[in-house]
């Protein structure tokens, strides 16, 4: 798979199938391999590797434009997010992302690029139409989690060393709050309807509720798996349900994927994945989930309903970040 | 009962956070003799653990600033004919949080000052096992791991590989031999047989004659899978490499190596910490460096959760199961209870990887698998810390 990525023929091949199966083709996840240089791109029909297409150094985020036109990849090595075009596998550009670009999050306007530089504890915010920065905002040590609430106005970095979710104004581009969080956060989201932010921590093995309008701590929760050294069950990704009403968790080294009561919070069951499981991506209805399990190369496919994982698939090496193409 | 007044304590110092709290630190360096070794071609840097502590402070600086928190760091070196403990009563006079780099016997008397009582003190280098057994003091945290830590964690990795038949060359030096019993003791306490050991003899210039030489010295020992090598100050173990009668591998001080820190880690976010210090130190991290910056970053850890700068609060906090520092080697540090000691996971490695990270997996404890490496609770005869659970 990656020797067909470094063929020109066998690129070249690859485009001119896909361009002549013309656009209406099955959605796609799209996996971003660290030590690869590489994206895997997985049919969610066939569930099947169907292109790999060569990036920058390090790709990590990954994330689509509105109308999925433009995929932004971080490409940490190469100091840039790289602009491509999903049909042909192009970059048509580079975007100045400041050193070492981790994670980042696309605003709902989308046009700025909240980009998380992990060497340089700052967030930077670059506009894509332009491809000017236009504000970078210091945070703590070692950003890494990214999130944008639905109205806009809010926009969260985790930073893994300081420990803290910074909370950045999007009007002003300053802090207004900085709130402590378990050891090296690395995942944010808001849920239900921008109303809770979830702030997944590695080292301290537990994912912090906030309510956002007070930027209080509503609730923690932690993990535990038979069999399992507690230090080794590691949240990073996290992913909600349809409904909202339940949480998958990636939990890292320990290979579990969580269950979780999005409303009480409690774990209801797990299910093992690969190895070292970080991110995850859903299907367009929701009706899979595909998390990148760095350490076994490969992505573990879970049926939601069933809550049970039915496929794996070989990826690059060291995959990272997963991306829905629909 | 020392979790339910610490609770207390946290709640109460959420409230305050915003109120300017600040510490100063300071680190002591005694410049200990350096005995002359056979090659210069690895000279050990002068900020060797400052360059690491300066990446701490930092670090906490950054984390310090969104909390109304301040740091400083102050360095003293003191000569070899220095007065340590003049400089470590003016150090004490400032503040009582010291980092000290310093052989065990000044670091002993150092702790033991009149002045030094109450105080919290990190030792950043020494690895002697009896600091952390019969010598231990209250007042003393490690965070440099102890040659038992280091020893246990090669041997897990030979008993893993079935390497159980092994073979040992011991260096002159005081540090050498206190390695060589801390691989004795974990050859026992793991079941693997040292068959056979030498007592490095020679005092001609290896770079000359190592071929010659060092397959002779060691063509009498008894069968053996791997040959260790004690020799801490980096003298000859370089030569014995490859120069072995039979085809071995070489490990202990030497070949493959179990350090606190090297710059083939980079997993876990390690890559991240490597790059922030080469960038501020133009060099790579050493394990030394690694030692100071766990004890800058533990104080800091201790401020940030605690909100407060006194020193009881502070070392209650460290030595309770609340506390947990990321260190960047995949699991939370924290610090024994019974010694002061600071847990932690071991990499082994030769110079362009890592082989492997102990504890490995299938050596397990029924309260860390952490303490499998060092001194265990029943394996120390420390008393200082009180409460042994």
């Amino acid at each position: 798979m990656t020797r067909q990525a470094t063929n020109p023929k066998a690129l070249f091949l690859a485009a001119l199938l896909s361009a002549s199966a013309g656009p209406a083709l099955a959605a796609e996840i799209w996996v971003t391999n660290e030590k690869d240089d590489t994206i895997s791109v997985i049919d969610i029909d066939t569930l099947e590797v169907i292109r790999t297409i060569p990036t920058g150094e390090r790709p990590r985020g990954i994330t689509f434009s509105q109308d999925y036109s433009r995929v932004y990849i971080c490409a940490s090595d190469s100091d840039t997010v790289q602009v491509m075009d999903p049909e042909s596998g192009e970059i048509l550009h580079d975007l100045p992302s400041g050193e070492d670009p981790e994670q980042f999050i696309l605003h709902p306007d989308n046009r700025r690029l909240y980009i998380a530089n992990e060497d340089d504890a700052i967030t930077t915010v670059v506009d894509v139409e332009t491809r000017k920065v236009i504000a970078q905002i210091d945070v703590g040590i070692e950003p890494e989690g990214m999130a944008v609430s639905p109205d806009g106005k809010i926009v969260i970095t985790t930073s893994e060393t300081t420990n803290m979710a910074h909370w950045i104004d999007t009007e002003t581009h300053e802090l207004f709050a900085n709130t402590l969080v378990d050891a090296r956060p690395r995942h944010a989201e808001f849920l239900k309807d921008g109303t809770e932010l979830w702030v997944s921590a590695e080292i301290g093995g537990t994912v912090s509720v906030f309510d956002v309008a007070t930027q209080q701590e509503r609730a923690k929760f932690g993990f535990e798996i038979r069999g399992v050294h507690p230090d080794r069950v590691q949240p990073v990704g996290f992913k909600l349900t349809e409904d909202e009403k339940t949480a998958f968790v990636a939990l890292g080294p320990s290979n579990h994927l969580a269950v979780v009561n999005a409303e009480t919070y409690e774990v209801e069951e797990y299910i093992l994945v690969g190895r070292r499981v970080w991110h995850m991506a859903f299907s367009p209805d929701k009706s899979l989930l595909f998390t990148t399990n760095g350490v076994s190369g490969d992505v573990t496919v879970i049926d939601v309903e069933r809550r049970e994982a039915i496929k794996t698939i070989k990826v690059g090496r060291f995959p990272w970040g997963a991306a829905l193409r629909p | 009962m020392r979790l339910v007044v610490l609770l207390g304590m946290f709640l109460s110092a959420v409230s305050t956070a915003r109120a300017e709290i600040s510490i100063s630190i300071h680190y002591l360096k005694y410049e200990a003799p350096a005995p002359p070794t056979l090659s210069n071609l690895d000279p050990t840097p002068e900020d060797e653990g400052i360059a690491g502590a300066q990446v701490g402070l930092a670090d906490n600086l950054t984390t310090g600033k969104f909390l109304g928190h301040g740091y400083d760091l102050t360095v003293t070196t003191v000569p070899q004919d220095g007065d340590l403990a003049a400089a470590a009563r003016a150090a004490l006079s400032e503040t009582p949080y010291l980092l000290v780099d310093a052989p065990a016997d000044k670091l002993l008397a150092l702790a033991d000052l009149p002045e030094a009582q109450g105080a919290l003190i990190f030792n950043v280098s020494a690895e002697d096992i009896g600091l952390r057994s019969a010598d231990c003091r209250a007042n003393l945290l490690h965070t440099a791991p102890s040659h038992a830590m280091r020893s246990d964690a090669l041997a897990q990795f030979l008993l893993f590989k079935r390497w159980g038949d092994l073979a040992l060359i011991v260096g002159p030096h005081a540090k050498d031999r206190a390695f060589a019993a801390a691989l004795h003791r974990s050859a026992a306490k793991f079941q693997l047989r040292i068959r056979g050991e030498k007592t490095w003899a020679f005092d001609a210039d290896m770079r000359r004659n190592a071929a010659q030489e060092v397959p002779l010295f060691v063509q009498d020992l008894p069968k053996h899978d791997i040959l260790l090598v004690a020799d801490e100050i980096g003298d000859f173990g370089r030569y014995v490499l490859f120069n072995t009668w039979e085809p071995r591998p070489i490990a202990g001080s030497e070949g493959m190596t179990p350090v606190a820190w090297s710059p083939a880690v980079e997993q876990w976010g390690a890559a991240q910490l490597q790059s922030r210090f080469e960038e501020a130190s133009a060099r790579p991290m050493r394990p030394a460096d690694y030692s100071a910056w766990a004890a800058i970053r533990t104080l800091g850890e201790a401020v940030t959760r605690t909100s407060r700068a006194d020193v009881g609060v502070l070392r209650d906090y460290i030595l309770s199961d609340a506390f947990e520092l990321a260190g960047f080697k995949g699991r939370p540090l924290s610090f024994r209870h019974w010694n002061g000691q600071m847990r932690q996971p071991i990499p082994i490695v030769h110079p362009r990887a890592v082989v492997a990270t102990a504890p490995l997996e299938g050596f397990l404890h029924q309260r860390n698998e952490l303490d499998t490496l060092g001194l265990d609770a029943p394996e120390s005869s420390c008393s200082a810390f009180g409460d042994r659970k």
